[in-house]
C-alpha cells in the first residue's frame, strides 16, 4: 500500500469531496483521533498537560479562529487577545450568573458573545483596508482590555480584579477549579478542538469558505460577480471570534483557573497567535494546529536546553527565547511564506511519486 | 474659569506629548515611504538605541550577563564613562550598522513579497531586536542622562502665574523635546528637498522601478532610509528614555505611533506631525474631561478614567471609517 490515490476507486460525489483523498492520510487521521481520544488521557500526567497539551488546544482553537479571519478572508486582525478576554469574561459571568447550566453550554455561549463583539468590531471593515484595518483592530485590543479592567461589574467587583474559576463538573467529572485532574481538562479542550476543526473545514470548503477567499483575494472583483462583502467579512469576523472566543474561555476557565486580564490577555497574545497562524501557513486548518503546537513546543524545549542542559539563568534564556522566536518568524518568512502547511505539502507531493520521481 | 485654564494646561501638556508621538511616527513615515515596509520594529529601535546610548555611555560590556553565563566570569563593566556628545555618534554608528545588517539579512530576501508578510518580518525584526537588546546590556531599568534639563519649568509658572494668577506646570524636557522634533523635521525636510540622496530617496518613494531605471540604487537607498530611521528612533530614545528611564515599555510607544499615522497617513511627513498632535491633545483632553467630577461628573453622571490606553485607537478607527486614508495620506484609487 503505497501513498497515492491510484487503485482507491471513489464511486460516488460523496466519496469525492473527503477532506483525506488518499488512504494513508485518512488512515492516519483515524490513528491519531484514535490516540489522542483514548490513550492520551490515561497516560497524561500534570506536568505534560499544563505545559504543552492543554495549551497547544487551546491555542489551536486559537489559531483556527484567526486564520479563518486572516487566511482564508483576508482581514488582518490584532485584537485576538481583547477578543479571547472576551470569551474568558463572557464564560466566567456566566459560570457565576447560572450555576445550574453545565459549562459546556457557557463556553459554547461565550464563542457566542465573542462572535457579536468581533461583528461589531469588524464592522469598519466593509471601509477600511489592509494596515489600515490591522491597527483599528488594535482598538478592540486596548478598549476591550481597559474595559475588563475599570468596570468592576465584569469580575463581580472581587478585591484584587482577577477572575477565578468556580469549580464545575461535566459528567461527573470536575473539569474547571482546583480539582479537575489532567485528563479531564485535556478531554474538554479535545473535545472543543475536534468540534472547531470539523466545524472549520466543513466551512471553509463550502460557499461560504469561497466567498471568503474571493474576498481576499480581491474584493471588488468579488463585489463584482456577486459577493456580497457585507455577509462575507462579517461572517469571517463572527466564525473567527467564535472559535477565539471559546479559546480565551478555555484558557481561563480550564487552563489558568485564574486570570487578570492586562496579564493574561494582552497584545502579546495577540502577536503570539498571529505568529502561530503564520508560521502554520495562512489559509491551512494543519497549519494553525502546525504552528500552535510549534510555538508552544519551542519555549518549553529551549527552556529546558538553556535552563535544564546549560544551567544558564531563566532571565537570559527568556531573552534568548525572544531572539530565537524572532530570527525563526524572519526565517520563515523568508524561505517559507506559506508556512509549515506548505512544506508539509510538499513532503506529500514527494511522497506520492516515490519512489518512481521521473 | 479654573476648568478653562487646567484645561489649557493640560491642552499644551498634550501638544508636547504630541510631538514625542510624531517623533516616532516620523521614522514609520520615512521607512514606509521609501521601501513600503510598515516597520513595526520601529519603537524597539527606539529601545534598542536607548539602552545602546545608556549602555556606551556608562561602559557595560556587550553581552555581559551571557559571557558570565557561559563561561563562570564576573565581567561587567569596562571602567570608563564616555561623554554624552560621542557616545551618541557611537549609538548612531551602532544604528547605521544595524540598518545595513536589517538590509542585508532580511528585506533583501524579501523583495517583491506582500506587503503583509513584510510587516510580520518586522514584527518578527521587534522580537529579535527586543531579546537583542535585553541580552546584550541587560534587562534592568535604566536612567539616560545626556545633560537635557529636566523638570518643571520655572520660567513659564512664573510667568503664567502673573497672567492669570495660576502657574502652567509644563517639563523643561518636553519643551525641548519639541525644539529638538521641530528641528529635525526641518532637518529631514531640508535633506529631502535640496539634496542628491533626498531626491533619490523621494523618487523611490514615488515608483521603485521608475527608479531603478534611471539608476537609483534601490539599495542604497533603503539602507539609507534606515540609518535615517535608526536615528530618528535614537532620538525618541533619548527623549523617552529620559523621560521615563529606559526600559522595555519605551517599545511600546510604536503603539502609540500606531493610531498617529492612521489619522496622518501613512505616506505623509506632515501628517505625521499634524496627527501627533491631534493624538497628544486629544486623549489628555478626553482623560482631564471624562476623569474629572466636576465635567464628566456633572455632565453624565459618572467618571472615567485611564482612557489613554485606548482613547488614540478609537479615535483612529472612527476617523477611518469617514476618511480611510487619513488626513494626509494619498488617496485609494483601487482598480480591479
Amino acid at each position: 500500500m503505497l501513498y497515492r490515490e491510484a487503485g482507491d476507486f471513489k464511486t460516488t460525489y460523496r466519496d469525492d469531496g473527503q477532506t483525506f483523498p488518499i488512504t494513508l492520510d485518512r488512515l492516519g487521521y483515524y490513528a491519531i483521533l484514535f490516540v489522542a481520544v483514548l490513550i492520551v488521557p490515561f497516560v497524561i500526567n500534570d506536568y505534560w498537560a499544563s505545559a504543552v497539551l492543554l495549551p497547544f488546544l487551546i491555542y489551536a482553537i486559537a489559531s483556527i479562529g484567526l486564520n479563518i479571519l486572516v487566511g482564508y478572508a483576508g482581514q488582518v486582525s490584532l485584537g485576538t487577545g481583547g477578543f479571547m478576554a472576551v470569551g474568558a469574561y463572557a464564560v466566567y459571568k456566566l459560570m457565576t450568573a447560572f450555576p445550574e447550566v453545565s459549562v459546556v453550554i457557557h463556553i459554547l455561549l461565550a464563542g457566542g458573545i465573542t462572535a457579536l463583539v468581533g461583528i461589531a468590531f469588524g464592522l469598519p471593515s466593509l471601509r477600511i483596508k489592509g494596515f489600515y484595518l490591522a491597527v483599528a483592530t488594535l482598538a478592540a485590543q486596548f478598549f476591550l482590555v481597559w474595559l475588563f479592567n475599570k468596570v468592576p461589574w465584569f469580575y463581580n467587583y472581587s478585591a484584587s480584579g482577577q477572575i477565578n474559576a468556580p469549580e464545575r463538573t461535566v459528567l461527573g467529572w470536575a473539569v474547571t477549579g482546583p480539582a479537575a485532574s489532567p485528563s479531564a481538562k485535556y478531554l474538554i479542550c479535545l473535545g472543543f478542538v475536534i468540534f472547531a476543526a470539523w466545524v472549520a473545514r466543513n466551512l471553509t470548503r463550502g460557499m461560504i469558505g469561497r466567498k471568503w477567499m474571493a474576498i481576499r483575494d480581491m474584493d471588488i472583483a468579488a463585489e463584482i460577480i456577486g459577493v456580497n462583502p457585507l455577509s462575507a467579512k462579517m461572517t469571517a469576523f463572527g466564525v473567527s471570534s467564535f472559535f477565539v472566543g471559546i479559546a480565551g474561555a478555555l484558557l481561563f476557565a480550564v487552563y489558568l483557573g485564574a486570570a487578570e486580564v492586562t496579564e493574561a490577555f494582552g497584545i502579546n497574545k495577540s502577536f503570539l497567535v498571529l505568529f502561530m497562524v503564520i508560521i502554520g501557513g495562512l489559509g491551512s486548518i494543519f497549519g494553525s494546529f502546525a504552528g500552535a503546537a510549534f510555538l508552544v513546543l519551542l519555549p518549553v524545549l529551549l527552556k529546558n536546553v538553556l535552563v535544564g542542559v546549560l544551567g544558564w539563568p531563566t532571565d537570559l534564556a527568556a531573552h534568548i527565547e525572544l531572539m530565537i522566536v524572532g530570527a525563526l518568524i524572519i526565517f520563515f518568512l523568508i524561505v517559507e511564506p506559506h508556512g509549515l502547511a506548505r512544506l508539509w505539502q510538499l513532503v506529500k507531493e514527494k511522497l506520492r511519486l516515490w519512489p518512481f520521481p521521473h | 474659569m479654573d476648568q478653562l485654564l487646567y484645561g489649557t494646561e493640560v491642552l499644551i501638556n498634550g501638544l508636547m506629548t504630541g510631538v514625542m508621538y510624531s517623533l516616532v511616527a516620523l521614522g514609520f513615515v520615512l521607512i514606509y515611504k521609501a521601501s513600503g515596509v510598515f516597520n513595526y520594529a520601529q519603537g524597539v529601535l527606539a529601545l534598542f538605541a536607548a539602552l545602546t546610548l545608556v549602555g556606551i555611555m556608562e561602559g557595560q560590556v556587550p553581552f555581559a550577563h551571557l559571557i558570565n553565563a557561559m563561561f563562570g566570569t564576573h565581567i561587567e563593566n569596562f571602567g570608563w564613562n564616555i561623554p554624552a556628545v560621542f557616545a551618541i555618534l557611537l549609538t548612531a554608528g551602532v544604528m547605521v550598522v544595524l540598518a545595513i545588517l536589517i538590509e542585508k539579512l532580511v528585506l533583501q530576501h524579501l523583495v517583491g513579497q506582500e506587503p503583509i508578510i513584510l510587516f510580520m518580518a518586522t514584527i518578527g525584526l521587534a522580537y529579535f531586536l527586543e531579546g537583542l537588546g535585553d541580552v546584550m546590556w541587560g534587562a534592568d531599568i535604566k536612567t539616560l542622562d545626556v545633560g537635557l534639563p529636566q523638570g518643571i519649568s520655572d520660567v513659564v509658572e512664573q510667568t503664567t502665574a502673573n497672567w492669570f494668577g495660576y502657574g502652567f506646570f509644563i517639563d523643561r524636557l518636553d519643551i525641548w523635546a519639541t525644539i529638538i522634533a521641530a528641528l529635525l523635521v526641518a532637518a529631514l525636510v531640508a535633506f529631502s528637498q535640496y539634496t542628491k540622496q533626498g531626491r533619490a530617496m523621494r523618487a523611490v518613494a514615488d515608483d521603485h522601478q521608475a527608479a531603478l531605471s534611471v539608476g537609483i540604487s534601490l539599495q542604497f537607498i533603503w539602507i539609507m532610509v534606515w540609518s535615517i530611521a535608526g536615528f530618528v528612533a535614537l532620538v525618541a530614545g533619548i527623549m523617552w528614555g529620559t523621560k521615563s528611564g529606559v526600559q522595555f515599555s519605551l517599545s511600546l510607544i510604536a503603539l502609540k505611533a500606531l493610531p498617529v499615522l492612521m489619522l496622518g497617513g501613512f505616506t505623509s511627513i506632515p501628517g505625521a506631525i499634524v496627527g501627533g498632535l491631534i493624538i497628544g491633545v486629544g486623549e489628555k483632553l478626553f482623560e482631564f474631561i471624562m476623569s474629572s467630577p466636576d465635567l464628566a461628573g456633572s455632565w453624565f453622571g459618572f467618571t472615567i478614567s485611564a482612557t489613554e490606553n485606548w482613547f488614540a485607537y478609537v479615535l483612529a478607527l472612527l476617523f477611518l471609517v469617514f476618511r480611510p486614508q487619513g488626513l494626509f495620506g494619498e488617496r485609494i484609487i483601487e482598480r480591479v
